[in-house]
């Protein structure tokens, strides 16, 4: 495997992470043992295949034993680096913010289909291949985690009306 | 006919062919609830965007740059080189036409520049002012060779104060500058770049005192530029790029 090519898709993984983790430093160490383990396992990856989906389904693994020992909180401290600090104000502003606790609230393997599908744009093909799940499990949880946040979100501050789409 | 579950997602992530895309259009015309939710389904992902793309945009960390690998391979002094030499490579491949470090500076050096040289002016801080707001845009889109808009910022407290036309790389340029009850002034930067590009990732770059939120989306790039705390500008910024990206 050409080195170059993981490498490439360390920025992805990296926001990918954040996202997942909420917090800057739990998200690089996230992807610090998802490139050790994809360096071990690189004999394991078929040429001409999808590498990016490949280490997105081994970030999924260490991500997944990570929470099996140490049974972490989804809502650990944030680090407040990682997360734009807004102000206490109505409206709009509470929006940024609120999309992150929104997350960090939902269960992790919704969080987890959300992010590969709205945020890293995934297909469904790609992130059931992933996730090591079927391709309908992969849509029932996308729709469970977007109703989840669409119903925080809507709770924690008032969004602007929502056009009717023409 | 009943609208598929899966179609409702698939058309919130964009991943319908324009047929089906038109055939879904027209059920959720009948369908509010469901309009309701697609509506929905696409904020959160331009917002997941907005929060996160920024993380695309940053040096990747020394630490990650050097990894080694453990347990059968430790020590193995390739795999530690290996991975450093592929990430300078790999690091440098992925950036933006735009942001590559050269000569030229980049998009959002060359906003913060026109931000900084016009947002001082009294008296003619643009050249055509948003009373001719219909006429200010047809002409910067005939100049810039695409339809451009003005995105409202009023929800955000600004108003239109008017725009001009630049220079750039690679042709005109369009600067629309927008103004606050205070009088502090934001101004987004079109520009019209050499090359086609399809990362649309939202980035940041602290240009000195002016912060500048910038994206590209085909041929052009945006920058929203402002002397304003990062969470405050990629509030508006989201808000400019959603108008922009309805």
């Amino acid at each position: 495997m050409n080195p170059e090519r993981i490498a490439e898709h360390i920025p992805r993984l990296r926001r990918y992470a954040r996202a997942l983790m909420g917090d800057a430093y739990a998200a690089d160490d996230l992807v610090q043992d998802t490139i050790e383990r994809a360096i071990n396992k690189r004999h394991l990856w078929r040429p001409g295949s999808d590498l990016r989906a490949w280490l997105f389904a081994i970030m999924h693994n260490v991500f997944v034993n990570q929470l099996r020992s140490r049974r972490a909180h989804p809502e650990e401290a944030l680090d407040e680096d990682a997360l734009p600090a807004v102000a206490a104000a109505d409206g709009a502003q509470l929006e940024i913010r609120d999309l992150q606790t929104a997350l960090a609230a939902l269960p992790p393997e919704q969080r987890a289909v959300v992010l590969l599908v709205g945020l890293e744009q995934l297909t469904y093909a790609e992130a059931s291949e992933a996730l090591g799940i079927p391709i309908g499990t992969v849509m029932s949880r996308l729709f469970r985690g977007r109703e989840r946040l669409r119903a925080t979100l809507a709770g924690a501050s008032a969004l602007p009306g929502l056009k009717v789409v023409k | 006919m009943k609208l598929p579950e899966d179609d409702l997602q698939a058309y919130a992530d964009d991943r319908l062919d324009p047929e089906r895309r038109r055939a879904v259009e027209a059920e959720l015309a009948q369908l509010p609830e469901n309009a309701a939710r697609a509506a929905a389904y696409r904020e959160q992902n331009a917002a997941l965007h907005a929060l996160y793309d920024p993380v695309l945009g940053e040096p990747v960390p020394e630490r990650l740059r050097s990894v080694r690998a453990r347990g059968r391979f430790a020590g193995h002094a390739m795999a530690a080189g290996w991975l450093a030499a592929g990430a300078v490579l790999g690091w440098f491949a992925h950036e933006l036409a735009v942001d590559r470090p050269a000569a030229r500076p980049s998009l959002a050096r060359q906003a913060a520049v026109a931000h900084a040289v016009y947002s001082p002016e009294v008296r003619h801080p643009v050249e055509v002012g948003a009373a001719e707001q219909e006429h200010l845009v047809n002409w910067l889109s005939k100049r810039l060779g695409a339809k451009l808009r003005a995105p409202v910022l009023t929800k955000e407290g600004y108003e239109l104060v008017g725009g001009r036309l630049l220079p750039g790389d690679a042709g005109a340029v369009a600067q629309f500058m927008y103004q606050d009850a205070k009088g502090k002034r934001l101004t987004l930067y079109v520009s019209r770049l050499a090359t086609e590009s399809r990362d649309t990732a939202f980035r940041f770059s602290q240009e000195e005192k002016v912060a500048v939120f910038y994206w590209i989306d085909g041929r052009l790039g945006y920058a929203l530029s402002g002397e304003l705390p990062k969470p405050e500008l990629l509030e508006i910024a989201t808000a400019v790029y959603r108008q922009l990206n309805p």
